[in-house]
């Protein structure tokens, strides 16, 4: 089964697709727009971009602490810089120079990691950015940002451009399922409720969003009303969709393709926690690297899939 | 934006000297802090912010004509407060809160609650690559502002230094000037011993830049190769600028037994011997 199938969901583009041809649409609309690629461009599309005009694009080379470092500094001379990489690549490799030149001083730069996920498939672990959520939310002022599919990363490399301040956008290399339209909302910082129930709450984000609505429609079959909200903003949190969900449906799961550790089930751990307690299970990569293989039998044998999500859903029920 | 002051080389060197005697009143009433890291560069510093070389506007810290200096060995930065004292930016009041609760002459640069500050700096290494972000953004706006940044000898040995040397030269960034102050010690010894990275113009001169080897305590030299720095047209410039670590009160440090001195302030016994010498 595909992601998306037991939903309905028909496959639509990777996330980085839209990003990279969002962003030259962009271009045209802020002169101020650059780009610094570490030589991963044709990868993270911002490629597509760079074409588009050449003199507002900089790849310095494999160099992910320059990159960053010289965003900041065209930040600080009023640019709006859009510098990526593979998300394992910009945010662990160059942590420090995000934390010192961009996050500090709050520079007005987009962090933009692609290939996130075990979802990357065949290259292997050391490719995967399984902790990038949990380094760019310890960074106070950065606002983390996982679009699901790939029209709402379309608004979100929108969104991002027009917000004020440091953004970290994540986005996976393969195809995923459509869930949102045109007119679909995409506020930073506001989650989207994509199916309304009150036996139980899925919260997910990214790539997780599909399988979490797989999940949702094989539970509905066995007469379980899943309410399914897509987190798109990791950092600054919706409390408020939180409050509620725990209020109204008394279970939370949280799924995310991201390690175990300081990623969306932590952050929604904390206020669940401090407001409306209420039993919690999580669905995420847990505390291990992954390995090589095919997306599909990688989100498989690593516990991504609607079956962990339904196994997680009749756990936190019988708690 | 009016033009940057520009004093005769004896009038620089009385200014030095009063900027020394800044730098070592507010890091003894700190009780902390990095004087002699500081006081290496202070011919730069001097010749930068009063030798005519670097527009800066007190009443406009940020115009975006102005050229740029990045202190990216930022403990030094009390060399960067006492300038902009001297300058006229600051009262003596004002930086005497450096390092104390609350205020804004914190113990490294903080961009976010000084607009003086070019980068927030004390990470070493970083400085190099701020600075090519904002030569790259100036140029794109057809501004011919300059951008100068300070490293130490020590920092030098962070790689990011050399992923920026290699990007400046490939973007052929004349506007960008990188001066290390070369004053022989860094935290635990000195440098030739913690990691000898020397020749750096070599290094540099490999990289593709125009490079300068000075005396930089002599405030001849250094005006001499900032007016250089302007005729080069076509890549960028390291100015490799040999120092004293605590240069100014050296016999003061002699008598402490200590020439690094590195991260001590001068005790209040020291620091009026040292002013003394300094008057």
């Amino acid at each position: 089964m595909t992601i998306g199938e037991a939903a309905g969901l028909k496959l639509g583009k990777a996330t980085r697709d839209a990003f990279g041809a969002a962003l030259k649409e962009l271009g045209r609309e802020f002169p101020n727009l650059v780009t610094v690629d570490g030589d991963v461009g044709n990868s993270t599309r911002t490629e597509v971009f760079a074409k588009a005009f050449p003199d507002r694009a900089f790849n310095v080379g494999i160099a992910e602490s320059n990159m960053v470092g010289i965003a900041g500094g065209l930040a600080a001379a009023g640019k709006i810089p859009v510098v990526s990489s593979f998300a394992a690549f910009l945010l662990c490799n160059a942590f420090d120079q995000i934390r010192m030149s961009i996050a500090y001083p709050g520079m007005n730069v987009k962090l933009v990691g692609t290939h996130a996920g075990i979802s990357i498939g065949e290259d292997g672990a050391s490719q995967m950015g399984i902790e990038d959520i949990a380094l760019a939310c310890s960074l106070p002022g950065v606002a983390v940002v996982v679009p699901a599919d790939a029209i709402s990363a379309k608004k979100a490399t929108r969104a991002m451009v027009e917000h004020v301040g440091p953004v970290y956008l994540r986005c996976g290399r393969i195809e995923v399922p459509e869930i949102y339209n045109a007119d679909s909302p995409f506020v930073i910082g506001k989650a989207n409720t994509l199916k309304d129930g009150n036996d139980v709450t899925i919260i997910a984000n990214g790539l997780m969003v599909g399988i979490a609505l797989d999940a949702a429609a094989m539970l509905e079959k066995t007469g379980v009303q899943a309410r399914v909200i897509d987190m798109h903003t990791v950092k600054p949190l919706d409390q408020d969709a939180i409050v509620k969900a725990a209020t109204e449906t008394g279970r939370i799961v949280v799924t995310e393709e991201h390690l175990m550790s300081g990623g969306l089930g932590s952050a929604i751990a904390t206020v669940v926690a401090r407001t409306r307690p209420v039993p919690m299970e999580f669905v995420n990569v847990g505390d291990c690297y992954a390995e090589s293989g095919d997306p599909d039998g990688l989100l498989r044998k690593f516990g991504l899939t609607a079956e962990a999500i339904i196994a997680a859903v009749t756990k936190v029920r019988s708690r | 934006m009016a033009d940057a002051t520009k004093l005769s080389i004896d009038q620089l060197k009385e200014t030095a000297k009063a900027i020394r005697r800044l730098i070592i009143k507010i890091t003894t009433e700190a009780g902390s802090g990095h004087p002699t890291s500081s006081l290496s560069a202070v011919e730069v510093v001097t010749a930068l912010y009063f030798g005519g070389f670097l527009r800066h506007h007190k009443d406009n810290p940020r115009d975006p004509k102005r050229d740029r200096f990045i202190l990216s060995k930022g403990h030094a930065v009390p060399v960067l407060y006492s300038a902009l004292c001297q300058a006229g930016y600051y009262t003596l009041e004002q930086i005497m809160t450096l390092r104390k609760l609350g205020s804004p002459f914190e113990g490294h640069p903080n961009m976010k609650r000084l607009n003086t500050m070019e980068a927030s700096t004390g990470s070493l290494g970083q400085g190099l690559s701020l600075g090519i972000g904002h030569a790259l953004a100036c140029r794109l706006d057809g501004l011919d502002a300059h951008t100068f940044v300070m490293m130490g000898d020590g920092e030098m040995g962070e790689g990011q230094i050399w992923e920026a040397a290699s990007a400046a030269e490939k973007y052929r960034l004349s506007n960008l000037t990188a001066i290390v102050d070369q004053n022989g010690y860094q935290q635990t010894g000195a440098t030739k011993d913690v990691l000898d990275m020397k020749p750096f113009a070599a290094k540099f001169e490999a990289f593709g830049w125009h490079t300068q080897v000075i005396d930089g305590n002599s405030m001849g030299s250094v005006v001499e190769a900032l007016t250089k720095v302007k005729t080069i047209q076509d890549r960028p410039t390291a100015i490799i600028s040999q120092t004293k670590k605590g240069f100014g009160i050296l016999p003061i440090l002699e008598m402490a037994g200590d020439l690094n001195y590195h991260g001590k302030p001068l005790s209040k016994e020291l620091a009026e011997k040292a002013l003394a010498l300094l008057s």
